[in-house]
């Protein structure tokens, strides 16, 4: 038999942080200022429908374009010299240590008016905002969750057995053929997790679209960030609302992980 | 035999291969004909692996030619072969269940889906995994994992099915049943089969052909039975089998000398009073009164093993093992009696028997009296000895001045150990250094195929000066 004993600290942990607030956020979601039951929360959530669908796609958006960068990058990185396999990804983490809200300001002076891409496209001739617009939300979230994607994939495909590369080309596949038929199917556990890191931390990100975009692309993370210091109740709600959509998707995408799997 | 008839289907042409500077094939040469069933056995690190490999595409070789039905074919590609490989781990793919495994191959053919579908049944049914298709390989036991392998290959049609070490994860019971299907499956697909192992069993049992492998050369290939009963020098005989290998002297033709007797043998051609290896299976010499023995020996140990006893005779300063159904008395003295034709001699593995160097001193000082000189770039010093620098210097190591440094630092380090043979006495070991070999004797045993430290002990050694260097 097992000792329960050494789990006891973490289950504790898990309803004093965990269940607890969940349970608040539930409550609260279903209660008017007065602590009564109430449902008016939710329809003053559905109020912010189009901000909430805007968010889940730029979230897609983002997700997407970080798994077209990762997926080769993660691939060449599997390809090179041991040594130079952790420089990679010892680069690619170095970002990851400065504090988040410095990278977005980086961006905002990056990609502002007369600033250094506006300069040098200028002197090409081209003239255009580059701030303030969904384009350039949808690049400071990649830009910020890029390693989240490429790192799973890279575990993954490091862990591809050389055997079955040579298993591969012994029974006649040439290169794309083990790509295609071994690697590519082997990598997809490194995807799903991939897109489930990317994905659930961007749909309720905020901060971003307020540095980045324009007027219309604030996400639904803004909106909570905003409410919750005003009404309690509608921010719960959205919350609720926003975990339910998450859950949901997070059982879509463990779907479709067993069913590769099985395939 | 109709070995000559047959079609060589692959030939190793002067192969050398070489990684990190190491030398792992050193100019092999090997013919494989059609439909046999050719292991290659050796001692892990012999390079029968990487044989494989040259076979099979993964490895290139630095020189020599890869020969397939008449064409070289340096170079190609596995995927380009009509060879499979029954991989050491099996390999097979986890995303894949059983049949899709087994019809991996045939699916980069372009095959018809039923047609794919027939033949993998068929192969199944052969591998007796009928009914095992959707299967996931993850689920299955070693044995029938390793048998999707071998499905996996033989359902492509290769000409050639290569085999590493397919049986090594398997305990000793299924390991002896799969031995016995993979030989069936050989003759019913009569297919070419290279199978590589380091289990001297499992290639007698086997095999056609056995090639025996020892630190990058070949070092014999024969039947089952030549390799048993003639085997070409003491490493293939210790390899193959239990045996008593004794040090001893060819008098004349057919007058063999051992253990200070002088006996018959059939053996000719060895010259007069040339050192030589000979061997004696256990299960051939026979136990009869001490008047009546060649050879009289007393009883040391006595192990009942099922069908013989296995007996440890003390004969002399020698030891020599007998299997035998007749029991004996311990500490009692018994006979040994062998018949000629049962007496195999050998060539010795080594030409010479003590080390001998030759050396200019590099440095010396008479007055705390010791000398250096330089042998495969390191410094040797020589306690207890002064000889002018300059001076050419013979050095005469007997075997035992030899050892393996214990303390790590030896005279010369990373020596490789090439061979380790009991001679009933001492083991005879055989080192490797950049340049040469050498001949040491230990009575512990040592693992073959590993690099360890080598020192002198110039106490034992015999030394001459042959020359000056400046006098030319």
């Amino acid at each position: 038999m097992k000792s329960k004993k050494p789990s006891i600290p973490y289950i504790a942990w898990m309803v004093v942080f965990t269940m607890i607030p969940i349970f608040m956020i539930g409550y609260t979601a279903f209660t008017d200022k007065n602590g009564n039951f109430s449902l008016e929360p939710f329809s003053k959530a559905f109020f912010y429908t189009g901000v909430f669908m805007k968010s889940l796609w730029i979230a897609l958006i983002s997700t997407a374009i970080c798994l077209v960068l990762a997926y080769p990058l993660a691939y060449i990185i599997t390809k090179m010299k041991h040594s130079t396999q952790n420089t990679v990804i010892m680069l690619m983490m170095i970002p990851m240590w400065m504090n988040f809200l410095l990278r977005i300001y980086a961006w905002v002076t990056l990609l502002q008016d007369n600033g250094p891409i506006d300069m040098l496209l200028s002197m090409l001739g081209i003239h255009a905002t580059y701030i303030g617009n969904t384009g350039a939300v949808v690049l400071g979230m990649v830009y910020e969750y890029l390693p989240f994607m490429v790192l799973p994939i890279y575990t993954v495909m490091c862990k591809i057995d050389g055997g079955l590369i040579e298993a591969a080309q012994d029974l006649g596949s040439n290169s794309f053929a083990v790509f295609k038929k071994v690697i590519f199917p082997l990598s997809i556990p490194g995807v799903i997790s991939g897109i489930t890191m990317v994905f659930v931390p961007s749909a309720s990100t905020f901060l971003v679209s307020q540095y980045l975009g324009g007027t219309d692309d604030i996400m639904i993370g803004d909106i909570i960030d905003k409410i919750f210091w005003t009404d309690q109740n509608t921010g719960s709600a959205i919350s609720l609302i926003l975990m339910v959509f998450i859950f949901v998707f997070l059982i879509i995408m463990n779907f479709f992980g067993d069913e590769e799997a099985i395939a | 035999m109709e070995q000559t008839t047959k079609n060589t289907i692959v030939s190793l042409k002067d192969i050398f291969v070489r990684f990190d500077g190491e030398v792992i094939l050193n100019h092999i040469n090997l013919d494989i004909h059609e439909k046999e069933f050719v292991t290659i056995l050796g001692p892990s690190g012999c390079g029968k692996t990487t044989t494989l490999r040259i076979i099979g595409g993964f490895v290139e070789p630095e020189s020599g030619d890869v020969i397939f039905d008449g064409k070289r074919i340096n170079g190609t590609p596995p995927n380009k072969r009509n060879v499979n490989t029954v991989f050491q781990k099996y390999s097979l793919f986890p995303h894949l269940n059983v049949f899709d495994n087994v019809a991996f191959g045939l699916k980069l053919k372009k095959m018809p889906k039923d047609e794919i579908k027939k033949k993998v049944t068929k192969m199944l049914a052969t591998v007796d995994l009928k009914g095992y298709e959707k299967r996931s390989v993850s689920k299955l036991s070693g044995g029938q994992q390793q048998r999707v392998a071998i499905a996996r290959a033989i359902v492509c049609d290769p000409d050639i099915i290569l085999l590493d070490e397919p049986l090594g994860a398997l305990d000793l019971k299924l390991r002896k049943s799969m031995q016995l299907e993979l030989k069936e499956i050989q003759q019913k697909t009569e297919k070419t089969f290279i199978y590589v192992t380091h289990d001297q069993e499992e290639a007698l049992t086997m095999s056609d052909r056995v090639v025996v492998m020892n630190n990058g050369v070949i070092e014999q290939i024969g039947t089952p039975e030549d390799i048993y009963n003639e085997p070409v020098n003491a490493f293939v005989a210790d390899f193959i089998g239990e045996a008593n290998i004794l040090n001893g002297t060819m008098i004349d033709d057919c007058r063999i000398q051992i253990l200070g007797r002088e006996l018959e043998c059939v053996d000719k051609g060895f010259g007069k009073n040339t050192p030589v290896d000979v061997v004696i299976r256990p299960e051939d010499i026979e136990i009869t009164a001490p008047e009546n023995g060649q050879l009289v020996g007393t009883v040391e140990k006595l192990t009942f093993k099922g069908v013989h006893y296995e007996i440890s005779v003390r004969c002399g300063k020698c030891e020599i093992l007998i299997h035998s159904t007749k029991s004996a008395e311990i500490d009692s003295e018994i006979g040994m009696r062998v018949i000629p034709f049962n007496i195999q001699i050998m060539n010795k593995l080594l030409p010479f028997y003590d080390n001998v160097i030759e050396a200019e001193v590099t440095y010396s000082n008479e007055g705390e009296n010791y000398f250096e000189f330089e042998l495969e770039c390191e410094t040797i010093k020589v306690e207890n000895k002064y000889f002018p620098q300059g001076a050419r210097v013979k050095i005469t190591l007997p075997p035992e001045a030899l050892s393996l440094a214990g303390d790590g630092i030896g005279d010369l380090k990373d020596v490789y150990i090439e061979s380790v043979v009991y001679k009933g006495e001492h083991n005879e070991i055989i080192l490797e250094s950049d340049e040469r070999k050498w001949l040491m004797l230990s009575d512990t045993d040592e693992q073959v195929a590993t690099y360890v430290p080598l020192a002198f002990d110039f106490s034992k050694a015999v030394f001459e000066v042959v020359g000056n260097a400046e006098e030319g």
